[in-house]
């Protein structure tokens, strides 16, 4: 799942993971808020193995988000969570990485680094 | 008897000539006086000598008549008018005297004694009129000095002032160039606010031309490959997918423009012109990018950014910088009301700012309010005034609001109203006219 406020975060996702999406590898869902996110999640957390979310966003925070899913949804296995943020700065990375996010990316963002640390996910 | 008159002329020629002594007329008259008094004493003698019975009184008085009348047809002498006056009575009564005797058959004259009496007291009045008339001046001259004291002191005071004036003056003066930079520099300091906000402003839509552009030249090789595989539906339907992202690119490249303009605008002085300008566009720009400037002062702060725009709001002929500069003050504030209430309470609380637009009657009515900290009865009436500010120093110009108040009120014929709880909202409304 992908939590990010801007709405052509989608078809930018479909397009750079067009032939994994193609190839059944992997499916996207998104969200255009965090608010959005955890309703997703009430239904099918389950499902849900990797989330991607912004942190900037209006309403919900993506780190408010992240607190949020290791709180009430983090049940074995717990979902991978990255976040993903223009503002690329220590004191951000050091907030998300305390409070249990798997990693984190800075826009733009890099596909190919994505696919990389995807694919060692999956191993 | 006859002696009194020459002794009072005499006497009186000295106290003239003591009198000039001080003064400049002492050069033109002292002589003349001093030799003067010594003839009368001479004409006295010779009085003596020669005249008896009367005729010595007569003339005694004659050259004390004499005497007087010269003095006081000269205007130099104006000054002892008074004490010239006093002899007439000696005058007067020695010349009686002295004709009575004239004209007794026996020498005899009828009282005697009471007139030779009178001639004494005349002669000892003249003293002591002249002594009261001393004193007089001596106390005129007091006064006189006093006056002239009490002149400079006030000659002084008033330079004093008048200098304490000029400083005054240019003090104002100064006053008013810095009440000028400081307005000027709130007007830059709300575009420096907004600085952070652009730049993440631009960043999104730039980072969408990068990465579509990216996955578009992706999405060429594999065009390519299909078609070489000779499957030209999936080549057709990759096309669409390029043509989708170049219009993408498009979008958010005039995106990022329409914000660099927007800021052009801003910084730039205002031209005083009026333009038809859509409101709901302002207002969610200018919320946006306050929203991203206090962000990027505060990374930990989050709100709800709720609009509630009539789409059929008609365009208001109005200053956009001006109306944006406006708006902006009033996100600002809003943001930081509730910040400081989440400061107080902490994670419970969600800070919400909303921006309304609709028409009301023939006016636009924009409502921006947050669910802050709200504002105290008594500082509600001072929030528009100059400087006034309750931001800690350094913090905050206090300029914003009355700028706000100027340009609508002034600038756009418009109103300015709050409405505000204190400890629960705030909320600002401004009507335009159309």
């Amino acid at each position: 799942m992908v939590v990010d406020d801007e709405a052509d975060v989608q078809p930018l996702f479909q397009q750079r993971f067009r032939k994994e999406i193609r190839n059944g590898d992997i499916s996207f869902d998104f969200a255009l808020s965090g608010e959005q996110a955890i309703s997703y999640l009430e239904e099918r957390h389950s499902e849900v193995v990797l989330i991607l979310s912004d942190i900037n966003m209006p309403g919900m925070s993506g780190l408010e988000l992240l607190s949020r899913i290791r709180h009430d949804y983090n049940a074995p296995p717990p979902p991978v969570v990255m976040m993903i943020t223009a503002y690329g700065d220590d004191e951000n990375y050091q907030q998300a990485m305390q409070s249990g996010a798997n990693d984190f990316l800075t826009k733009p963002l890099d596909f190919n680094l994505l696919k990389e640390k995807l694919k060692t996910l999956a191993e | 008897m006859y002696f009194f008159p020459f002794l009072a002329a005499f006497l009186l020629l000295r106290q003239v000539r003591k009198t000039i002594k001080t003064t400049d007329l002492y050069l033109k008259w002292g002589n003349l006086v001093n030799v003067f008094s010594w003839i009368i004493v001479g004409l006295f003698f010779i009085t003596k000598r020669y005249l008896h019975n009367g005729f010595d009184e007569v003339v005694g008085a004659t050259v004390l008549a004499g005497v007087i009348y010269y003095l006081q047809s000269e205007r130099d002498f104006k000054s002892l008018k008074p004490v010239f006056n006093l002899h007439y009575p000696l005058i007067a009564i020695s010349l009686v005297y002295g004709l009575l005797q004239v004209f007794s058959k026996d020498g005899d004259v009828l009282w005697e004694e009471y007139i030779q009496f009178a001639v004494l007291a005349a002669f000892v009045w003249i003293f002591g009129r002249a002594a009261t008339f001393r004193k007089q001046q001596k106390e005129v001259e007091q006064i006189n000095e006093k006056n002239i004291e009490l002149e400079t002191m006030v000659a002084q005071r008033t330079a004093e002032i008048t200098r304490q004036n000029e400083a005054l003056e240019q003090t104002v003066q100064e006053l008013k160039a810095t009440q000028a930079q400081l307005i000027q520099q709130e007007k830059l300091a709300s575009l420096g606010e907004l600085t952070a906000g652009i730049a993440h402003e631009i960043q999104n839509p730039l980072n969408f031309v990068n990465n579509f552009s990216e996955v578009s030249m992706e999405l060429i090789d594999e065009m390519n490959e299909e078609l070489a595989r000779g499957d030209k539906e999936e080549a057709a339907a990759i096309a669409e997918d390029i043509k989708q992202n170049l219009e993408k690119i498009r979008h958010h490249g005039k995106r990022a423009d329409g914000i660099v303009k927007g800021m052009l605008q801003h910084s730039r002085a205002s031209t005083g012109q009026k333009e038809p300008a859509d409101i709901n566009v302002l207002a969610d720009e200018y919320l946006r990018l306050a929203y991203h400037g206090l962000r990027a002062k505060d990374k930990m702060f989050n709100a709800e950014l709720i609009t509630r725009f009539d789409a059929g709001l008609p365009k208001v002929n109005i200053i956009p910088q001006d109306v944006g500069r406006v708006l902006l003050n009033l996100f600002t504030n809003a943001f930081y009301a509730t910040m400081q209430k989440k400061k107080l309470i902490g994670t419970d609380f969600k800070p919400a700012v909303s921006v309304t637009t609709c028409v009301h009657h023939d006016e636009v009515v924009i409502t921006v309010r947050d669910n802050g900290t709200g504002i105290p009865e008594d500082v509600k009436d001072k929030i528009m005034q100059p400087f006034f500010t309750t931001k800690p120093t350094g913090e905050g110009t206090g300029l914003g609001l009355s700028l706000s108040y100027d340009i609508i009120v002034k600038g756009h014929g418009g109103k300015i109203n709050v409405d505000t709880a204190e400890g629960e909202f705030t909320e600002f409304t401004i009507s335009l006219p159309l």
